[in-house]
This record gives C-alpha cells, structure tokens and sequence, in this order.
C-alpha cells in the first residue's frame, strides 16, 4: 500500500516521528495495537519493519516513531513530507486486550511507539492504564506527554535526569496492576517476565523483535521456539503472552 | 499470445513459479493474489522429519540481495501431506512442485515416494544443494558421484517427473548436471544460493548464527544466467531457471539463456505480489519483443 509522508521530524536524540496518509483511502485496512508495518527503503533490498504508533481509520493516518540505527532508518530520516513510501500493513498479531482495570503498559526505548496505540485504545474501552516509560536520559525522552493525555504515566530514567532514577522494572512494584503489555530491548522483556509470574494466562504480553526477510509468514528467517511450538514472530507474534514463552 | 510452457509433459499456464523456501506453502499469499495465476510453485524443503533449523539470526542483507540461513525448517513430509496438501487445495489447482531434502539416500527416496504419489504434485524437486545443513543437501550436490547416486536412487521410486536442483558452490555446475541426466533426471532446477558472509562491525562477529548464508536476490542474476546458458549447452532435459529473477524482463533472458521455465524466490519476500506483476507484464514484454509463444524461445540466445 502506498503512503505519502506528511511529516517527519526528530522528537529526541536520534528519534524521528513520522506521520503518513494512504495515498488511495482503504477503509478495509483495520491496524491494531502492536502490529507492525514493513516499509520499503531506498537503497535497502530488504524492508523495514516499525511497530504501528497510531492509525486513524476516518483520516487515514499513519503514525510512527523510529530511531536511526542504521542504513536503513537514516534513509527513513532523510525522506521529505510528500515523498511516497511502500508499507506492507495489518502485520503481525498485535496485542490481545483482556479485561482489567488497571493494565500497566511498559516500554522502553523506541519500545514505547506501539503502547501509545494500545494506550488509547484501552482508555477508549473505559480501562484506567499506567504507563510506565524508560529510557537511558532526558535527551532520549519522547512522547511522555502524549502519552499524558490518554493515560497516567510514569518517566524512569537510567541516569535520573528526569522522573524516577532507574529501570521500567523497579517501578513496578509500586504499582497495583492487573495485566501487562511490554515492549521494548530483550533484557527488559526478561526483567519484567520474571515479575509477571503471578498474573493470571494471557495478562502479560510482550513484544518480540527478530531481523525479518519477509514481516509476512513465508521466508521462516524469524521462527522461535515457544511452549506451543514454533512460531513466526512476524506472524504468529510479535507478541507472545508469558505463557508462550519459554524463559524460566 | 501463449504463455505456457511444458516441462517433461507437464503443461503449465505460463513459466513463472515461486521458488521453494519463499513461498511457505501458498497460504500466506492469499491475502495479496489469486495464487492460481501461477505455472506451478515449489513448496518449502521437505524433509522425512519435522525439523527446526538454525538458531537466529538467520537472515543478512547486501546490495541487492540477501543471505539465509534457515536450515530447512518444515513440519515434516507427514504433516505436509495430511495438512498443508489439503489446506492449498481450496486455493490452487495447478501442479505443484514438491520440493524434497534429506540426510541419507534412503530419506531421499522415501520422500520422493511418499510426495510423487499425491494426486496435487506434479512434479519432484530434489534439493541437493541447500548450503545450510551438515551432511545433507549440499554434501549430496558437490560432487557428480554422490548427486549421481541420489538421482539414480529416487528416480527408481518416483512416478512423477523427476528433477535435481543443483548447487552453484561447485567448480563446474554443467558436469554435475550431466551426471544427473545420465542417472535419470528428467529435468534440472539450477540455481540454489551461493554461500555468503556478512560481518557486524561492532561485534566482529558474523551476522548470521550459522556463519556462513545462502545468497539470493538480483546480486546472483548473472551468475545464475551464466550457470543456465553452460548447461543448456550440455543437456538435453529441461532446466527450471532461478537466481534473482525480478520482473518478467528477467524471466525472458533467463528463457533466451535455456531455462524451459523460471522461478522466482527472494524477489517474493520483499514484494509479496512480483509473480502477479510479472505474469500480468509478460504478454506485453512479449509483444515488445516480438514474441508469439513463449515456449518458442527457450535456448534461442544459443
Ligand atoms: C516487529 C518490530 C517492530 C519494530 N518497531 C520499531 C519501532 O516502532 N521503532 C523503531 O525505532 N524500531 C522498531 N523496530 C526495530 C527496527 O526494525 C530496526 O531498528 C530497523 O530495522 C533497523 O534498520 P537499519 O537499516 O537502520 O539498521 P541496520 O543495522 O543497517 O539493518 C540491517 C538489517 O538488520 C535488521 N535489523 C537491525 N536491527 C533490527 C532490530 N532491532 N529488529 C529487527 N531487525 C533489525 C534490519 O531490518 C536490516 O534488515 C521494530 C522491529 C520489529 C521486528
Ligand atoms: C529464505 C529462503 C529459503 C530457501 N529455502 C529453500 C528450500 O527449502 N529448498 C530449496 O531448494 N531452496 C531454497 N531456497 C533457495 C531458492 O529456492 C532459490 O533457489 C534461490 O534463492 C535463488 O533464487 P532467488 O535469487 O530468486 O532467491 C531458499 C531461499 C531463500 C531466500
Ligand atoms: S520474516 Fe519471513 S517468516 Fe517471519
């Protein structure tokens, strides 16, 4: 599907928001919470997968938030607004709402894009959600205020140069939730899975990342094993709930 | 204007077929096309046992192209047969090729037997080149004794066209392709992915798990080309032609080269939709070039 670039700035330290429009309106295309697009880039033979930020069906907006690791998403910082980008769209599972009333979403890093989506969507369904966002420094902080008008949120700092000083992971005991989304680096993944135990099956998801050939099930180069078999992380996943996985 | 082609008596709509291991098995293709536009496709590497392959990451990037190394992940030719054969009857009715790998002679064998007896396959591929596993596929196909061997043992058990997919890891592609047509071979799929290498700077470390990928994309397209063009010139069995095939300007140089038909892998992953595009190209690429029928130029560069 071809979008068009309407804006793309930086929002922090080597993060760029980006926002697009479909050029052609499909109102069959229905994005959720935790699945992901995979962008074509110039000069890069394969795509780029960024988790879904924000999709408004009525006006067909795109909203991502990316940062510039590499080749791939510098090229991505460089495009201008009109320039006309390829997605492969509605990709992975995405998250799976469960009843709650006070699910705590954790991210971290350039983890947090897909929570904001989630965020507005469970504050939309009457739930009372916290966010619960880290990342290394100040300068590295996105977001944090939009995330304010969906939600109560909570800033962690690696170096205490804004909010709590430390991890998404030592915010969590102070808070009475009752179900989790997590994304963000693999360690953090570990971190709060080991202090997800108690929550009842299908209350804590989280989001994988692999490298991907395809984003769309065929190729196989993002297959891990979980309690249920193999699954594609691009298409069985990118969220598998704890049950599934298979750390201990 | 006529796009279809034979191969070994199988008559396909037109010459363009997904290659194995970029394709699954249909199903994540149904979203984007009616898949029965196409020739034929080759499903993903079977092999007699469920298998999961390689640890991540199995997946690497270059210029034009991109290294794997999954190690012929797949459910088993079991599963493949009671569950995938059945689900892709609703959404594809033309031959399939069964696209085969093993560990041993006889895993060969019995797979060949058990795929060439479904009603759905039109045809066996023989995976003798896969250079992801130890001690299977490739240690088949990197010699003319041992893919000689192979050939000669399967095409006993098979009752349906036979083909061997060959290696370019090799000194000369054409004398292993000569020794699987002296051994029975109906026909030839040529080529696999050459062996490749990419290094992360920060690490000092090789990208993939595994070390060493399979290269694939347009970056190989000459050299697959060239493989097509030595050994057309040294068989007389049918050759499916694949390497970095990405539009059906392709497809006709690689039939110019000697290839009876084309198969396109990589090209599928980063645009789900190229076999549609290049089908829908043809006629007109066609009429361009002066071309009524399809068929009648295989070989014709020679
Ligand atoms: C499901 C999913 C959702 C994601 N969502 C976001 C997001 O919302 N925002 C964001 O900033 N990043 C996100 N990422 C990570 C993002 O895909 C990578 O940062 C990006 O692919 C790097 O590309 P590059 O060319 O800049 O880096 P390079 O290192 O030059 O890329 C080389 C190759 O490695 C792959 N690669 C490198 N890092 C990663 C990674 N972390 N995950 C997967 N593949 C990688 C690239 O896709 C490319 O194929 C997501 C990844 C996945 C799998
Ligand atoms: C991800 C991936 C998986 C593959 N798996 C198989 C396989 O299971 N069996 C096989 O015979 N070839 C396999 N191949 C090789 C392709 O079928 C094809 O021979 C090769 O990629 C060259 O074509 P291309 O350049 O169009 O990709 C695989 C290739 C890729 C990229
Ligand atoms: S990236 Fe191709 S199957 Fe997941």
């Amino acid at each position: 599907m071809i979008f068009v670039i309407n804006e793309n700035r930086p929002v922090a330290k080597e993060v760029f928001r980006m926002v697009l429009r479909a050029a052609i309106a499909n109102e069959e295309v229905r994005l959720r919470p935790g699945q992901f697009v995979n962008i074509a880039v110039e000069g890069c033979y394969l795509r780029r997968p960024i988790s879904v930020c924000d999709w408004d069906a009525r006006t067909q907006t795109l909203t991502l938030l990316y940062k510039t690791v590499g080749t791939g998403t510098r090229a991505l910082a460089r495009c201008v607004p009109g320039t006309s980008l390829d997605l492969l769209t509605g990709l992975g599972n995405g998250y799976t709402p469960v009843e709650a009333r006070r699910p705590a979403l954790l991210g971290g890093g350039v983890g947090t894009p897909p929570l904001y989506f989630l965020a507005k969507e469970l504050a939309g369904a009457g739930q009372k959600p916290v966010a619960v966002l880290g990342f290394n420094t100040k300068d590295e902080m996105f977001y944090h205020e939009e995330f304010a008008t969906l939600c109560d949120v909570i800033v962690t700092t690696a170096d205490g140069s804004y909010g709590q000083k430390g991890f998404v992971t030592d915010a969590l005991p102070g808070l009475a939730y009752d179900a989790l989304y997590v994304c963000g680096p693999e360690p953090m993944l570990q971190a709060v899975f080991a202090q997800a135990r108690a929550l009842p099956a299908g209350h804590a998801q989280f989001s994988f990342e692999r490298r991907m050939g395809c984003g769309f099930g065929a190729c196989m180069v993002c297959s891990c094993k979980t309690t249920a078999g193999y699954k594609r992380i691009c298409k069985d996943g990118p969220i598998l709930t704890k049950e599934e996985i298979l750390w201990t | 204007m006529d796009l279809s082609v034979t191969l070994s008596g199988l008559k396909l709509q037109n010459p363009v077929i997904p290659a194995s291991g970029c394709f699954g098995f249909g199903q994540e293709y149904l979203p984007y096309y009616d898949i029965n536009m196409l020739g034929s496709f080759s499903f993903k590497g079977t092999t007699l046992a469920p298998r999961f392959g390689n640890e991540l990451p199995r997946v690497a990037e270059c210029a034009a192209g991109m290294l794997n190394s999954v190690g012929l992940q797949n459910p088993g030719i079991e599963k493949v047969i009671a569950e995938e054969l059945p689900r892709l009857r609703a959404h594809f009715h033309q031959p399939l090729i069964a696209n085969i790998s093993g560990f041993s002679i006889e895993e060969y064998t019995a797979c060949c037997k058990k795929m060439a007896a479904c009603e759905q396959v039109g045809l066996v591929e023989l995976n003798i080149s896969c250079p992801n596993v130890h001690g299977g596929g490739l240690a088949f196909g990197a010699d003319a004794h041992s893919a000689a061997a192979v050939t000669a043992a399967c095409k006993k058990v098979c009752a349906k066209p036979l083909y061997v997919k060959l290696s370019p890891n090799v000194t000369d592609i054409a004398e292993i392709a000569c020794a699987c047509e002296a051994a029975g071979a109906d026909g030839l799929s040529l080529i696999n992915t050459l062996l490749g290498m990419r290094l992360d700077l920060k690490t000092r470390k090789p990208i993939l798990a595994n070390g060493m990928g399979g290269l694939s994309g347009p970056a190989v397209f000459p050299v697959a080309l060239r493989m097509v063009w030595q050994t057309y010139q040294r068989v007389k069995i049918p050759i499916i032609g694949m390497g970095g095939v990405a539009c059906a300007r392709d497809v006709i140089e690689m039939m110019l080269a000697g290839a009876a038909a084309v198969q396109v892998g990589a090209t599928n992953l980063v645009n789900p939709m190229v076999c549609k595009e290049i089908i829908e190209d043809l006629p007109g690429v066609m009429k361009e070039l002066g071309i009524l029928r399809l068929q009648e130029i295989v070989g014709a560069a020679h």
